[in-house]
């Protein structure tokens, strides 16, 4: 799986880095999201999906490989 | 029903009967097969957007606009639409992409990492709430005694004021906020609040330190934002997270004192930081206390199930209504701690999701895992009927919640 990020749309609310620390973070300039892990593993690939799920501003999409 | 004559009033208030849940109105709505519309208070027959799946559609949608300065938009109360046109550029009143450059100037204070970093304090502060209520007279009022005072003295933290000055926070913002205030009493009381945080960031300007006033004096010496935009900033988040998480303190714990089961499972589990968090989510999602809707207007004509949004248009999004749509949450009016509730939309959904929202789930996950454990016989002192809802409000809360132990 990949996780496609599409910064422009980021609000930065955080909820991915809230559910999905091993796949996000914020910058700490502005909260902005940090994509840590492009590829995630079955071991992330759940907190994964629920981090595209929760993004408000459906920025995040993971595609299947 | 998508006859003016019929389009039912709003907001629709919740049946006593009932109180956590949306107005049956409300329910009717969700369960149609086609939108309808609803009166408001100036006469105006805006959309009423209330199903789940159709508000995560919508409040990413391009086609639809925040701009309350624009003909049509239909405006919470005639307060807010007399003073729409004079409001600068807010995050609140702006779309992409000069939304998103705002919204990333206020954001940092509110980042996951640095709310989580404040949450020992946040435990201190309420420990030491609870001691100074269990020290005083028995039965309490649990909204005076807890639900206020937790976001004031959080807030007052984050700002950078003075601790001497929570005492004047408190009063100003409870009256500020307060359904019991006068007009007078709310204008003097926001006025106060302002020339306070002008006073505190002309100061901050002059000798920062590690706070938002600081931080958003930094920005104004950058050119980033200017001096009245962080007055208006701060002065948001100080009302924002107030109301609404004294309200999130106060009806969660008169949520559970009404289902023993559900409250035994979660004092059960009070050490359990993911099922806190969960259940945090989920009384989020069955109290939904932001209770008015959360208001658009459209750009285009929208086609939403058949029936066409024209250009134009008013919509609201009911909040509750989403988060008691039975196709997302199955059995929506019983409070299950364990359900999976992430989903929810009581911080509102899309671009203008709240901004507080990390510091709200920490002072909750906080508020809930340390009560009912501390206070173990945390009951009611009147019958449950004499609990008075606030419902005015933006925010839909309690007046008071007697409580004895």
């Amino acid at each position: 799986m990949r996780v496609e990020f599409d910064e422009p749309k980021c609000v930065a609310a955080g909820q991915c880095a809230m559910v999905a620390p091993g796949v996000f973070d914020q910058r700490d300039e502005d909260g902005v999201a940090v994509v840590l892990v492009a590829e995630p593993g079955p071991e992330l690939a759940d907190e994964a999906q629920e981090a595209a799920a929760v993004c408000p501003a459906a920025a995040i999409r993971l595609v299947e490989q | 029903m998508t006859d003016t004559d019929v389009a039912p009033e709003y907001p629709a208030v919740r049946e006593s009967r009932c109180p956590f849940a949306p107005a049956a109105v409300i329910r009717e709505m969700t369960r149609a097969d086609t939108i309808g519309k609803v009166r408001i208070w100036d006469g105006s027959t805006p959309w009423l957007i209330s199903r789940h799946a159709d508000q995560r559609a919508l409040l990413n949608d391009p086609r639809i606009s925040i701009n309350e300065k624009r003909e049509g938009y239909p405006h919470m109360t005639r307060g807010r639409a007399t003073g729409a046109p004079h409001h600068p550029d807010l995050i609140t009143n702006t779309d992409p992409p000069e939304h998103t450059r705002l919204r990333r100037t206020v954001n940092g204070p509110f980042m996951v990492k640095r709310v989580e970093a404040l949450r020992p304090r946040i435990q201190e502060t309420f420990d030491g709430l609870v001691d100074d209520m269990l020290a005083g007279p028995n039965p309490a009022n649990l909204v005076e005694a807890i639900g206020l005072p937790v976001p004031t003295l959080v807030i007052t933290q984050m700002l950078g004021a003075p601790y001497e000055d929570h005492e004047f926070f408190q009063t100003n913002s409870n009256k500020a906020i307060s359904h019991e205030s006068t007009a007078e009493e709310t204008a003097a009381a926001s006025r106060a609040l302002g020339e306070y945080l002008a006073a505190l960031l002309r100061k901050k300007i002059a000798e920062p330190a590690d706070d938002v006033m600081s931080e958003m004096g930094g920005r104004v010496e950058a050119g980033e934002m200017t001096f009245q935009e962080a007055v208006i900033m701060s002065s948001a988040i100080l009302i924002a997270g107030h109301e609404t998480s004294a309200s999130m303190i106060s009806l969660g714990t008169l949520a559970l004192l009404r289902d023993p089961e559900q409250l035994a499972l979660l004092r059960d589990n009070s050490d359990d930081p993911r099922f806190v968090a969960n259940a945090v989510e989920e009384l989020l999602r069955y109290l939904t206390i932001v209770h008015s809707g959360i208001r658009r207007i459209a750009n285009e004509d929208i086609d939403v199930r058949g029936t066409t949004i024209k250009a134009g248009d008013g919509i609201i999004f009911e909040l509750a209504g989403a988060n008691y749509d039975e196709a997302e949450f199955p059995d929506a009016e019983k409070l299950d701690l364990t359900r999976p509730a992430r989903s929810h939309h009581a911080f509102g959904y899309g671009v203008h999701q709240c901004l507080g929202q990390s510091l709200a789930r920490v002072e909750l996950q906080v508020a809930y895992s340390t009560l009912y454990r501390r206070i173990p016989t945390l009951a009611l002192a009147v019958p449950s009927e004499r609990i008075e809802f606030a419902m005015e409000g933006v925010a839909y809360g309690l007046r008071n919640l007697p409580v004895t132990w």
